[in-house]
């Protein structure tokens, strides 16, 4: 990359003069939607390091969240089968970060304070 | 599992990752104390991402995001009926510099907490502090300087990302020790040993996924690694245009 673009400059950085083109994000995405749809039903459900720590010495009882998320651990409601419903929240989680981490950074990289 | 579960609701999946800790795991004031520094964290990787960042940056913290999202939610086998999972900090600071990743890791963890209860909301501050800020930055430094001590970011990237994948998890488990203790819920001498013998494990996993990621990015995608910004500036700086940027240091 030979400075073809500078951080001032809100003109989005689309030349091809850059091998940094729009279509390896695509490629990114689709990576990232393949991994949750094979690994996430592949998980371990055994107990997580820190949840090991807290059986072992004893605090396992005070694992409760005083204020919870929008949906259960993982699971959207509604759907019963455990693989369709982890790999459904799997994709909606990547589909949220994508578009708030997107326009967060867009307006951090356009907007200089 | 019954572990983990929410006030309001039993859980019945199996993916609570490791180090994600519940609220009642920490006392009331140190998940105060904890929600203030991240806070105070966040804002400083916001004011130094808004003065670092390029445009063409912006799709890999997306993808990054969603990767780390994805990698999270896989939990891995370790020894003794134990699972981990990646965390992701150095991973996202090596391709986008410590502040940009710290966003990434800290809206990561809100996420999970805020839509899948992977995390109480009462220490999202702690969590986001052991998870998303001190393997990010401290794992960052630890990356930089055995990156210099193997010769360079070029010929060091991928080895030293990831001892200080790795040691990440180990800050991040110390972190969490420590505020375990602070909050009475187990003492130093019984939880500090537990936890850095369980994440020695995990950390192998974090160490090998980060590794195996840079290189997958290094074969197909070079060009990747010169977006964070101290990079990008020394490339335009060194190419035609020496054009004065901001984006001098990451650090």
């Amino acid at each position: 990359m030979s400075g073809s673009t500078n951080a001032s400059e809100p003109q989005p950085g689309r030349t091809t003069r850059t091998r940094i083109g729009r279509w390896w994000w695509v490629v990114g995405i689709a990576i990232v939607a393949l991994l949750v749809v094979l690994l996430a039903p592949l998980a371990s459900s055994d107990p997580d390091g820190l949840e090991r720590v807290a059986e072992d010495t004893g605090f396992i009882g005070q694992a409760q969240n005083v204020v919870g998320g929008l949906f259960g651990d993982y699971g959207i409601p509604g759907i019963d089968d455990p693989t369709v419903s982890t790999i459904l929240s799997g994709l909606l989680g990547v589909g949220i970060l994508l578009v708030v981490v997107f326009l967060v950074g867009r307006v951090l990289a356009r907007r200089k304070a | 599992m019954p572990f983990l579960s929410v006030a309001t609701a039993p859980v019945t999946g199996g993916l609570e990752p490791a180090l994600h800790a519940a609220d009642r795991f920490l006392s009331v004031p140190i998940s105060l104390l904890f929600w203030a520094i991240s806070a105070v964290v966040i804002g400083i990787a916001v004011r130094k991402t808004n003065r670092q960042i390029d445009e063409k940056m912006v799709p890999l913290m997306g993808v990054m995001a969603a990767f780390i999202f994805a990698a999270q939610m896989f939990n891995f086998q370790v020894a003794g009926g134990t699972s981990g999972h990646l965390l992701g900090g150095v991973l996202a600071a090596v391709l986008l510099g410590p502040w940009a990743a710290t966003l990434v890791m800290a809206s990561v963890i809100a996420v999970q907490g805020l839509v899948f209860s992977d995390g109480g909301l009462v220490v999202m501050g702690a969590n986001i502090f052991n998870m998303g800020i001190i393997g990010t930055l401290g794992g960052y430094w630890i990356y930089r300087t055995l990156a210099t001590l193997f010769g360079g970011e070029d010929r060091g990237r991928v080895p030293a990302a990831g001892i200080a994948g790795w040691l990440s998890v180990m800050l991040a488990a110390v972190s969490m020790s420590l505020m375990l203790a602070a909050s009475g819920t187990s003492p130093l001498e019984v939880v500090l040993p537990a936890m850095l013998g369980v994440h020695a494990f995990i950390g192998v996993g974090e160490a090998l996924i980060t590794a195996a990621a840079l290189a997958f990015i290094t074969a197909t995608r070079p060009d990747l690694l010169n977006l964070r910004p101290d990079r990008a500036a020394r490339a335009s700086a060194g190419g035609s245009s020496a054009t004065g940027t901001t984006a001098a240091r990451a650090a």
